[in-house]
């Protein structure tokens, strides 16, 4: 299984066999303890004096105007401090947009946040109410009387596109079409990326296949719901705990949601119990502000699981439908893909990443990739891991297999025939700098998995991925204490080990033991700006700020020594986590923890402080190797063997690199076999508990064995290329590929549930 | 209603609070006693992040009521490590790089010590059904087998 290395060897030698010393290493993280004793807090975790439990009031209904709300019967209950409805929002015009990852309207967000005018989806927030227990917040909450009136309602997004379909929203004229429509629709927009000339390219081709995939709308399955306080005070000063995905974010969208000043909300992170993307966005804490000012109490709200599956995530289910064209020796020459994804009630669907990536890993001359933006009556998406990209692979990489089926070639060969590398112009825009994508398919090739003979009912399945990594606005601070330890703070949420490989990462710059550095995670008030954690850009952008902080540090360690020393500080050499004295005839050295201790006498402390927008973040590709069994009787699907190989970069803390590629290849199992939002004929959701929505369970799966290309991304100190994202994408069509081969019949709509793939083979 | 008077032992240590008919054990344990390493992620049995023991025997703490604690013998996270020293499980958690984000990671290791007592050998496909009941979305349950593994192996003095 792996190569793992479980031991820890006290008498490592002083650089590694990647020619460092502390990164690649696999040190305790530094929150371990906490998190494995149950002291680490996390959103619902926090408590204080006086407190109100605020709860939500939700729409029974698809799809309904919101004729009346009267709440005089709820506030009439005894322990009643607070209720709160759209009407207490301000109301926000089309205009109030934001940067980001991806850029958001606040109007929708304030409308998703507390329905206005209509309620849009089953779950959609109609009203709160805060009380002074949870039990007579939510008899306050059954009190409270919504009518509605009923609209016809959609979830399917080729549905939504037909002209008769119901009509979300009045004001979205499609853009990205010419010309403009002149009626309103539910396709909030179209993308196409192109490169060359696909009619040229098809005509050319000596084999052609096209296929149409399906695949439905899956959530994060965070198994910490989303979960808040906020204390408002008299001054206008809101503080807010929560846990999310970044605490910058959370203030900038309450400030903007609720009309309050950026400075008058200090936003402190909890321990995030996992967000997948998922927690990009604000549901609770804009709510808990209003109701704490109201009531002039702190507000505690915490989502129950059927709300965070009714109301939160998920991402987009759709259609693609791809064709590709090869010549006789695989040599692809055109690649076509039109994509329908499904936004949930608002625009925003990652349909675009989707067009973007499908083709990413191949050098295919002449592509076309269409996208539709399709707003239904589902929750409003939120980013999910690679947002956008697996559904686009899913189709791409099993007609990839369709087409090494026609050609008689090995699927990795294929692969590797067409792979994109250095140089290789993207269909969305850039050329590649150095990547890592074919000896990604090297190392698949070579893999004991590949050739591990299949028994009967089995099948083995391949496919590639990619995701693009972010860099974004990052910041560090780096402090050196007394006794010569050092804090690192950065301001990104840890939500996979990120504050070990801050840590390690200046351990290995300032060249001290990372048992001597203390990463902390810090609040809005005590940090500078940071982006949220997301893109996978936190070890490859923060990490970039917390490097650069040390750097200023090392500089400074320089200067006291030469002080210290009385000589120019070019006679200064940082060797170790020691000064040297470089000047001929005169040896000796300081140590960092011997400047530290005289930091008072030589100019007072010693700290660095970077902040800056880091760019570079290195492409990132992966293959993956799935064996599965499925059984004739039942249906059912069993994967017997995983293998995930991804081109890392550079892995700063092994174990918690392998940890994504096995958590995220899991996830697309799960997506693959068995996840999807049921919904009934009146578009209530069905399945909102983890019982029905059938993520994988320990007894789903096999160990998942990875293994970590390592090609350095140039534009980082270390070589960092983000590895979060990357894993998702290759395991729906590696999953899919595998049933097919082993069910006899192509498996083209997701999930592959037992009962879908025994009518498959039942009509073969 | 008038409320409850529950005794009960916690980790070894006599414990009694007050209780509404209709708290969970878990909102007692989270809400009346300040013990908040034992998580909620579903409030339905199905995650496992609330696994505690209740007279040695496991038990989603979201499913039981806590007016049934009274006279009982209940075991929380907190009371896994003995002193400043700790479980096997916990060690080799944090070896094994076992959590990302760690909210799972209590119930995970009071379900993998209630195994362990019963079946201090188990074999790679007992400890996945054992842990079925314990959801992790992170880390695709690997680096918990690998940890719960060598948790035991050093458990049994190998």
């Amino acid at each position: 299984m792996g190569k793992e290395e479980t031991q820890f060897d006290k008498t490592k030698p002083s650089v590694n066999s990647n020619g460092y010393r502390v990164v690649g290493t696999r040190p305790i993280r530094p929150d371990g303890i906490e998190k494995v004793t149950g002291r680490a807090n996390f959103g619902a975790d926090c408590n204080l004096p006086g407190m109100l439990t605020g709860c939500i009031v939700r729409s029974p209904h698809a799809h309904a105007k919101i004729l009346s709300i009267d709440t005089s019967k709820a506030m009439k209950l005894a322990g009643v401090k607070a209720v709160v409805t759209a009407a207490d929002f301000p109301e926000l015009s089309p205009k109030h947009r934001g940067a980001g990852e991806s850029p958001v309207s606040f109007r929708d967000m304030s409308r998703n946040i507390m329905a206005r005018d209509k309620a849009l989806y089953d779950g959609h927030a109609v009203a709160a109410v805060a009380a002074t227990t949870p039990a007579i917040a939510q008899a306050a909450a059954a009190l409270i009387e919504v009518k509605y009136k009923v609209l016809p309602h959609v979830l399917d997004a080729r549905e939504a596109m037909k002209p008769k379909a119901p009509v979300l929203h009045d004001d979205i004229f499609t853009k990205g079409v010419d010309p403009k429509p002149s009626k309103a629709s539910n396709v909030a927009q179209r993308y196409e990326f192109s490169l060359g000339d696909i009619d040229a390219g098809f005509a050319s081709a000596d084999v052609t296949v096209e296929h149409d995939f399906t695949s439905q709308c899956v959530h994060q399955g965070y198994i910490e719901p989303h979960a808040c306080v906020a204390s408002t005070t008299e001054d206008g000063m809101a503080t807010v705990w929560a846990s999310s995905q970044g605490q910058f974010m959370v203030r900038n969208y309450c400030a903007t949601v609720c009309g309050m000043d950026i400075s008058k909300i200090r936003v402190l992170p909890a321990e995030i119990g996992g967000g997948f993307g998922g927690k990009t966005v604000v549901y609770l804490e804009p709510i808990a502000i209003l109701l704490s000012k109201k009531s002039g109490k702190p507000i505690k709200i915490v989502m129950n699981r059927e709300d965070v599956f009714r109301a939160t995530g998920p991402t987009s289910g759709g259609h693609a439908w791809v064709r590709i064209g090869a010549k006789k020796d695989g040599t692809m020459v055109a690649g076509e893909l039109v994509m329908e994804y499904e936004a949930g009630a608002f625009p925003g669907s990652p349909v675009h990443l989707g067009c973007m990536t499908g083709f990413a890993p191949y050098t295919i001359a002449n592509s076309k990739s269409v996208g539709f933006d399709v707003v239904v009556n589902r929750p409003k998406a939120a980013a999910y891991r690679a947002p956008g990209a697996p559904i686009a692979a899913f189709a791409v990489e099993s007609a990839i297999d369709i087409l090494a089926k026609k050609l008689e070639m090995d699927p990795i060969a294929l692969r590797e025939k067409n792979a994109a590398r250095e140089g290789t112009q993207a269909a969305y825009g850039p050329k590649f700098q150095k990547i890592g994508f074919i000896e990604t398919l090297e190392a698949a090739k070579n893999h004991p998995h590949y050739s591990i003979p299949l028994g009967p009912n089995q099948g083995r399945g391949v496919a590639s991925g990619f995701w693009f990594n972010i860099g974004g606005e990052s910041s560090a601070a780096v402090h050196v204490n007394e006794d010569g330890t050092v804090d690192v703070v950065t301001a990104n949420p840890d939500i996979g080990g990120s504050r070990a490989s801050m840590g390690i990462m200046a351990a290995e710059v300032l060249g001290i033991d990372v048992s001597r550095v203390k990463p902390i995670v810090a609040d809005t008030a005590s940090s500078a700006y940071s982006m949220l954690t997301g893109g996978s850009r936190v070890t490859f952008a923060v990490g970039q700020a917390v490097c650069l902080a040390c750097d200023q540090v090392v500089a400074q360690l320089c200067e006291r020594a030469a002080k210290i020393w009385d000589i120019e500080v070019s006679d200064v050499e940082w060797l170790a986590g020691s000064a040297v004295n470089r000047k001929s005839g005169k040896a000796g050295s300081l140590s960092l923890a011997e400047i530290a201790n005289v930091a008072g006498k030589t100019g007072g402390p010693i700290s660095g402080q970077s902040s800056s927008d880091v760019q570079g973040a290195g492409p990132g590709f992966g293959t993956h190797i799935c064996d599965v069994e499925v059984d004739p009787e039942t249906g059912r699907t069993t994967v017997i063997r995983y293998t995930a190989i991804q081109d890392v970069g550079t892995a700063i803390h092994p174990s918690y690199v392998e940890g994504q590629l096995q958590g995220g290849a899991a996830q697309g199992v799960g997506w693959a076999l068995n996840e999807e939002y049921i919904y009934d004929d009146l578009g209530r959701l069905q399945n909102g508990g983890f019982l029905d929505y059938r993520v994988p369970v320990a007894s789903d799966l096999p160990m998942i064995d990875t293994v970590l290309v390592e090609v350095p991304n140039p534009n980082h100190r270390f070589g960092v290329r983000g590895v979060g994202e990357v894993p998702i994408v290759p395991p729906l069509a590696a999953v899919a590929n595998a049933v097919s081969a082993a069910a006899g019949t192509r498996m083209a709509d997701l999930p592959i549930s037992p009962p879908k793939l025994l009518a498959a083979m039942d009509a073969k | 209603m008038a409320k409850h008077h529950v005794n009960t032992t916690i980790n070894g240590d006599p414990v009694e609070f007050l209780c509404d008919t209709e708290q969970t054990l878990l909102d007692c344990l989270r809400d009346e006693l300040g013990l908040t390493g034992s998580k909620e992620g579903c409030s339905s049995g199905d995650c496992g992040a609330c696994s505690v023991t209740v007279d040695g025997r496991l038990v989603c703490s979201c499913l039981v009521l806590g007016i049934e604690a009274d006279g009982c013998e209940i075991g929380t996270i907190e009371g896994v490590a003995n002193g400043d020293e700790l479980h096997p499980l916990q060690k080799h958690f944090l070896k094994e790089a076992a959590l990302q984000c760690g909210i799972c990671t209590p119930g995970f290791i009071v379900a993998a010590k209630s195994m362990l007592a019963l079946n201090p050998d188990p074999s790679e496909s007992e400890m996945r059904y054992w842990l079925a009941g314990n959801l992790c979305r992170c880390t695709g349950y690997d680096k918990i087998i690998k940890a719960v593994t060598n948790a035991a192996a050093e458990m049994r003095g190998e």
